[in-house]
């Protein structure tokens, strides 16, 4: 993952080219960007030769997947804890709350606010984003305030927000919210300086407009890591969602947790938990599949 | 940003905002948000406050251990990962799935299986902080140049040089990034840990204020947290900026 | 082959007014850093002027100034008379690294700068797709760049340049990201465009043989900050592209140019 360097700069705005050594703007953009390096290793070691059987990476992941599942079991069976159930007492612990139904109406009390949180945050976060990064006036007015909250640890507010306004929904959208905007606006404010100069200065070349350049070049062009923040929000969200009912009042996901933990029935807690973050994984992916289908047709070819 | 034909410095919106801040405290809008002022008041009874002290000192132990730990297992896993592909295959899943879950919902977990005490908080750290600095670290492994390595190949170099002298060096501004990001992420796993676990540290604190509605005295310490996070994220970006400087001529 | 050195380069008239005329331009960056001084000269008009120099920013600087992308510090540039403010519907670009929409077909990316025109769309198309085989491309409309090789990307940009109908084209080492061969190729093709399409056109290279092979005038630009060290008008006899590049004229040209480019480059 790495920080893209010298920032570009939308038309209109003093430009540099070819400058040695070109002075970057003193305030860092501090957003998460998350990239899979997809280059070729250098100087690889010879792999064993078994690997040549599963060149495949399908075959891979799901190696992966049973190795980590066979250690869990084989480490609750030894038992490295009593705290510590195996892998298939928690599937059939998980399997037995959905029969019940108790896990789907808790999962949809956590939900929905999330849902909701994320949406509202989406928009009103890109949009504050994008608008930071087209006029610097706005830059200089947000950009402080969603550095330092986005380096803060925000989940401290949490037990402030809800000791002063309960836990309804309003609150957890809320929570949701604050954990989710700083990352979603910086990396739209990111994605939108970084436009790339050439297609700029291209789109200047055929004359279009401030409008179409906005438009045309510089919005597709940001829409990459504008999602990555989308993913990065949603994360957020989920975190701050779950950490509202762990920390203050179960409900939802976060009771049923805190119940099992508190009545060692330790195989339905963790199979809460190990839920949770599939749902989250889920989402995530989701969001990512939603980028290529509808906003790049050139990667839809891509793995 | 240019008022009266100056530049104005970096941060200084942040000066409005502080005005915002006194203005909306002052008119009493929301209990939550006391003036800016009055808070500022709280910070002396903090800083003679013991528990304040001893919040502070078991922050700092569990946040060092844990980025310690996270720092020297997780740069030589991620630049492994880099160079040995069935390693790479078998873990990048587990990594990529990790560094976007929510591992607050791990914590609990971490809870059961150490109990209510400092080790659950510096796992904590561990966890939130290892994975960010994997993949990056795995990402400088990857973009070393192949013609380095080759050079030192060709000079006689053992594989053990190789990755000492020649990975571990080429990749350090990813690397750097990774801790950076690792280090915020671990910031706030130092706080949710102690949230969670909420019988030690600032948790405890928190409790405290938070169940006598001492908002004023809560955001005191939430300033001081704050400002010690962004003070963290500066070193490290200015740590970062300066070996960055040399890789620019990696291009 | 006549070398005329740079202090009578502007006054020798070659047939009408020449299309685009640089006096005294100079560029300095903010920072301080001096690109361009006083730099003038003339392109004829209908023909192929190149910008030829040691690598460095100046030349593509200067093509950038004529195209209105970054102002001059100081002295103007005129277009068929008119000064240069901007850029403007008389003069389009090609770009180094090519400049494509990645998100948008073939056909899109050709038809953008009439896009950005406001020409709606069936027309745009239809005249895009004209261009698009003009430079042989045709059958790739519905492709993207990524599926497409660098000549061919290269190709997409020089079909967008020709489709808004500008008199000036104005191209930045235009194939410098190709390999060899297709760069041959690329250079033989633009003579042929340029016999048929009664344009002007400014080229900036660091190749002195693509310099001498397509151009009917070359400026030598010496090092930073650029002046204009030298101005040859290059009369090359009509031939193959085989015997022309075996051509003494040809030979000699290149010879002269290298060695008084010799001096820049210690």
């Amino acid at each position: 993952m790495m920080i893209a360097p010298a920032p570009g700069r939308i038309p209109g705005a003093r430009r540099t080219t070819c400058e040695p050594n070109s002075a970057e703007n003193a305030m860092r953009q501090k957003a998460e960007m998350i990239e899979t390096v997809t280059r070729t290793p250098a100087g690889e070691l010879k792999s064993p030769s078994l690997s040549n059987l599963l060149q495949h990476p399908l075959s891979f992941r799901l190696l992966s997947l049973v190795l980590v599942l066979s250690a869990w079991e084989l480490a609750g069976r030894v038992p490295i804890s009593p705290t510590f159930p195996t892998f298939l007492e928690t599937l059939s612990a998980t399997l037995e709350m959905i029969g019940e139904g108790s896990l789907q109406s808790a999962l949809l009390v956590t939900v929905v606010p999330l849902v909701i949180g994320v949406a509202v945050s989406a928009v009103i976060g890109v949009l504050i984003g994008v608008v930071m990064g087209l006029d610097t006036r706005a830059e200089w007015l947000g950009v402080p305030v969603f550095i330092v909250l986005q380096a803060a640890p925000l989940a401290a507010l949490i037990p402030l927000l809800v000791l002063a306004y309960g836990i309804g929904l309003a609150t957890k959208v809320l929570i949701v919210c604050i954990m989710a905007m700083p990352v979603i606006v910086l990396n739209s404010f990111k994605a939108i300086r970084h436009a790339p100069v050439s297609l700029v200065d291209m789109g200047r070349a055929f004359l279009g407009t401030r409008r179409q350049l906005i438009a045309k070049i510089i919005l597709p062009s940001a829409a990459p890591v504008i999602f990555a923040g989308l993913r990065l929000g949603t994360a957020a969200g989920f975190v701050g969602a779950i950490l509202a009912e762990l920390l203050v009042t179960p409900t939802g996901i976060g009771d049923i947790i805190t119940y099992n933990q508190s009545i060692a029935e330790y195989p339905r807690m963790y199979g809460a938990i190990a839920t949770v973050i599939v749902l989250s994984v889920c989402c995530v992916e989701s969001l990512e599949w939603a980028e290529r289908r509808f906003f790049r047709p050139e990667k839809r070819g891509q793995a | 940003m240019q008022l009266f034909g100056r530049r104005l410095p970096a941060m200084s919106a942040l000066l409005i905002w502080a005005v915002l801040w006194e203005i909306l405290g002052q008119s009493g809008v929301t209990i939550i948000l006391p003036p800016l002022s009055a808070i500022f008041g709280r910070l002396g009874e903090l800083a003679v406050n013991e528990s304040f002290w001893n919040a502070l000192a078991l922050t700092a132990r569990t946040y060092a251990v844990g980025v310690g730990i996270a720092i020297g297992a997780g740069v030589p896993i991620g630049l492994l990962m880099g160079r040995i592909t069935l390693l790479d295959r078998l873990l990048l899943p587990w990594v990529n799935t990790f560094i976007s879950a929510p591992l607050t919902a791990l914590v609990p977990v971490i809870m059961a299986l150490f109990g209510f005490g400092e080790t659950t908080i510096v796992l904590t750290v561990v966890l939130f902080a290892i994975w960010i600095i994997i993949l990056d670290s795995r990402a400088g492994a990857r973009s070393v140049s192949t013609s380095l390595v080759e050079m030192a190949l060709v000079f006689g170099a053992t594989r053990l040089q190789t990755f000492t002298k020649i990975f571990a060096l080429a990749a350090l501004p990813e690397i750097l990034t990774g801790i950076r990001l690792g280090l915020i992420r671990a910031v706030k796993g130092v706080i949710i840990g102690q949230l969670l676990v909420s019988v030690v540290g600032f948790g405890h604190l928190f409790e405290i204020y938070s169940s006598h509605f001492l908002m004023e005295h809560m955001w005191a310490l939430l300033l001081v947290l704050f400002a010690l996070a962004f003070a963290i994220d500066e070193v490290l970006s200015y740590l970062e900026r300066r070996v960055e400087y040399f890789a620019g001529s990696r291009q | 082959m006549s070398a005329m050195p740079a202090s009578e380069a502007v006054a020798a008239p070659v047939h009408t007014r020449p299309m685009v005329e640089v006096r005294a331009v100079s560029k300095v960056y903010p920072s301080g850093v001096e690109a361009l001084t006083s730099i003038s000269l003339d392109c004829p008009e209908g023909g192929l002027t190149t910008l030829l120099g040691p690598s460095g920013c100046g030349k593509t600087t200067l093509l950038k100034i004529i195209a209105g992308l970054i102002p001059a510090t100081g002295g103007e540039v005129r277009v068929n008379g008119q000064v240069v403010t901007g850029p403007g519907p008389e003069r389009s670009f090609v770009f180094q690294d090519f400049a494509l929409l990645p998100w948008a077909s073939v056909l899109r990316n050709a038809a953008f700068g009439l896009e950005l025109r406001g020409v709606p769309r069936s027309e745009r198309e239809a005249i895009a797709e004209q261009y698009i085989a003009k430079v042989g491309l045709k059958g790739f409309e519905h492709r993207f760049p990524h599926e497409l090789s660098g000549g061919m990307r290269q190709r997409v940009g020089l079909a967008r340049a020709l489709a808004v109908s500008a008199d000036v084209i104005l191209m930045d080492e235009p194939f410098s990201a190709v390999d060899e061969q297709t760069r041959r190729k690329f250079q033989e093709d633009l003579l042929e465009l340029i016999a048929n399409e009664r344009k002007t056109f400014v080229f900036v290279t660091h190749s002195i043989e693509e310099a001498v092979y397509i151009s009917n005038r070359i400026v030598l630009l010496s090092r930073r900050p650029s002046t204009v060290s030298e101005v040859i008008d290059v009369e090359l006899p009509r031939g193959s592209p085989e015997e022309i590049r075996r051509h003494p004229v040809y030979l000699d040209t290149i010879e002269t140019i290298w060695r008084g480019l010799k001096h820049y480059l210690d």
